[in-house]
């Protein structure tokens, strides 16, 4: 299939990521002649389990944690349910939750079903955001109880890149013995962690959100942590998890988190710029249009912008054809009929919630293109406007 | 992403008779911002009774838009009467099908025709006059009972995907699966009456203000609105909305989705809440 990337400019990376060149060359002899399975006692296979520790270690070194820690799974949303079931399994008197209005439907939707899953009855409390799309910290404070079994709270939201704070969050927690657990998925690689600098219990990450395949995923796990596996199976990751690894993308997310501990700064500084560039020239060249979450407190590649009286889909659709790749919280974006439960929670309104577009930009975007999309983005925004019935120019 | 046939593609990035009529002959206004799609349909007729030029303003995604463009297209050089005989299915088929979580937008297209043939013929539809069932989105028994018959639905998923009832927060689920059942048993009876309230208006009243005091006017204090109890009449409460609130847009959502659910929950589940004009 030819999929046309080489015209295409992405600016969609909350959404997944190019594999990066380095990484798909460490893959590549696993997927053809180290095919061995880890577990095996022979040579061959025994070998590919050494490079699954190489990984692990590559992986550590990047959140600065014990390689013992790293678990791997199948993808972000797999570390999730895992952290919280877990939580859960090994608090059977405890039956409370807390997490937010904002998670990515991976905690959110769990959370939703738990009862199901666990035949149990829970509380889950979901902390609500301001408009800038910040926790209130008393209101966390206040929710923590005896019964409290775990909180979970992203780092770094996915919609609009706002970050909460975690590790001062996960302190409060632990005052009171309650597990932590950060759904990592969209910080790790974008900003730094280092987790011999917090209490976090539990944290989430997925590869193919820098620069590693789909479908390989970590969860960390703190030392000592009770822990209950998810996948019952065989003895592999330690008895943490069963299955056998895929060997393939566990090496890549190695070596990603070696990149992209090298790429940190760049993502910082380059990315960043790049954003704020592009973030300026579309809010300064289009009226009535709204930054989404907090200015400062972001990750460096993330700006979701809301042009009002305009549609998402339509708008994306244009973009589309000059070959722009971006995001929509709009309610025809999402399948569902209602625009996105992360913009709602802000008390985004509706006249700007339907016309939301996120730009989430990475390492390989270029001036160049940042300045393509500056071109042609207030063309796009007017000509949809001059359709709309509630637009008076 | 959506599959969208060629047509409709056609239809989004070169859409046809966009704009608005100077003193049309008939206007169709319908959906909101709050809902997502909106369609402003302008007809003119001449005095043959033949439609001789129609525009229209969307606000919505590309199936919206491209419902509306040939829309127009269609209507264009009709007589009032065959015009007034366009079914949503007509739409769709024109556009060589929609996707069918997207067939609410040529329902939309229907809607704003029969509404500006309305106004054209100085009448007032019978859709207004139902009883909401979906309140996310303000959809009326009738219109799901419509749809139901002229397009076969079967299910609550279909009845969602042509009106958009039942896709916001899912309450009225049931009820739609009761109107299709009667639907489809041929025995469309109005909705299922509504409970036996024995409650003074006085009652009701104090009922509702405490109500109003204790949960709804804090909540929109958040927000920097304020509400106030103009009157109750039978099950008719007028309140008018202050501050933030006044004027917003999704000042309708707010009185349907959240205060008159709210006085439904807590004082009589038969109120209808709403704005003093
Ligand atoms: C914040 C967040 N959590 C979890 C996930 C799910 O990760 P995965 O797609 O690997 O299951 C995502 C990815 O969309 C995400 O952005």
């Amino acid at each position: 299939m030819n999929c046309g990337s080489d015209k295409v400019i992405y600016m969609d990376n909350n959404a997944t990521t190019r594999i990066a060149p380095e990484v798909l060359e460490v893959m590549m002899p696993f997927l053809q002649d180290c095919y061995g399975n880890p577990s095996s006692m022979h040579t061959f296979g025994g070998q590919v389990g050494q490079v699954v520790e190489q990984a692990r270690a590559q992986i550590a070194e990047l959140l600065g944690a014990d390689p013992e820690e790293i678990v791997f799974t199948s993808c972000g949303t797999e570390s999730d349910s895992t952290a919280i079931l877990s939580a859960l399994q090994s608090q059977p008197e405890h039956r409370h939750i807390v997490t937010t209005r904002v998670e990515h439907p991976a905690v959110k939707n769990l959370c939703e079903t738990l009862d199901m899953l666990t035949g149990h009855k829970h509380r889950v409390t979901r902390l609500m955001v301001d408009a800038d799309g910040t926790l209130d910290m008393d209101a966390y404070q206040e929710a923590l109880t005896e019964d409290t079994a775990i909180v979970s709270v992203m780092w770094a939201n996915n919609e609009t890149g706002v970050l909460f704070p975690v590790e001062e969050m996960a302190a409060m927690a632990k005052d009171r013995g309650i597990l932590f657990h950060s759904d990592a998925v969209q910080a790790v690689g974008k900003i730094p962690i280092n987790m011999q600098e917090n209490q976090i219990d539990f944290l989430s990450l997925s590869g193919h959100k820098l620069h590693a395949p789909k479908g390989v995923g970590v969860l960390y796990v703190r030392k000592g942590t009770p822990f209950f596996p998810f996948l019952h199976g065989g003895h592999q990751e330690n008895g943490r998890r069963g299955g056998t690894e895929n060997v393939a993308s566990i090496v890549g997310l190695g070596r990603a988190c070696q990149l992209a501990g090298e790429m940190m700064d760049e993502e910082n500084t380059r990315v960043r710029a790049l954003r704020d560039k592009l973030e300026k020239g579309l809010l300064a060249s289009i009226p009535k249009s709204i930054l989404n979450g907090h200015v400062e407190n972001r990750l460096p590649n993330t700006s979701n912008i809301s042009f009002e009286y305009v549609e998402g889909e339509a708008i994306l659709l244009h973009m589309n054809q000059h070959g722009i790749c971006a995001s929509s919280g709009s309610a025809c974006t999402s399948g569902s009929l209602e625009p996105s439960h992360v913009l709602r929670a802000m008390g985004v309104p509706f006249t700007a919630a339907h016309g939301s577009i996120r730009f989430s930009l990475s390492i390989y975007n270029t001036e160049e293109e940042v300045d393509f999309v500056l071109e042609k983005m207030p063309r796009i925004i007017a000509d949809l406007r001059e359709m709309s019935p509630f637009w008076e120019g | 992403m959506w599959e969208y046939t060629n047509k409709v593609q056609q239809h989004f990035m070169q859409p046809q008779n966009v704009g608005e009529i100077e003193e049309p002959s008939g206007t169709g206004d319908v959906g909101s911002l709050a809902c997502g799609d909106a369609l402003k349909l302008t007809i003119k007729v001449d005095e043959n009774d033949i439609i001789v030029d129609a525009k229209f303003k969307t606000f919505g995604c590309a199936s919206a838009i491209a419902s509306s463009s040939v829309l127009t297209e269609l209507i264009k050089g009709m007589s009032v009467d065959e015009a007034a005989k366009v079914t949503n299915e007509d739409i769709a088929e024109a556009l060589g099908g929609l996707p069918k979580e997207k067939m609410h937008c040529s329902v939309m297209g229907r809607e704003a025709l029969e509404a500006a043939i309305a106004d054209y013929r100085g009448v007032i539809l019978p859709m207004a006059q139902g009883e909401v069932v979906c309140e996310c989105f303000g959809v009326t028994d009738l219109e799901v009972v419509r749809a139901i018959q002229e397009s076969g639905l079967r299910s609550v998923e279909e009845i969602t995907n042509f009106t958009k009832a039942g896709g916001g927060c899912g309450k009225c689920e049931d009820r739609l699966r009761d109107i299709l059942q009667q639907t489809v048993e041929g025995l469309s009876k109005k909705s299922t009456p509504v409970k036996e309230q024995r409650m003074t208006t006085l009652q009701k009243i104090k009922k509702i203000e405490q109500v109003l005091e204790r949960e709804i006017r804090p909540t929109l204090k958040k927000d920097g609105g304020d509400i106030e109890l103009v009157d109750v009449d039978g099950d008719f409460v007028t309140v008018s909305l202050r501050g933030a609130c006044a004027g917003c847009h999704s000042s309708r959502t707010t009185l349907k989705e959240y205060v008159e659910k709210k006085l439904r929950e807590q004082v009589v589940d038969s109120l209808i809440v709403e704005e003093e004009k």
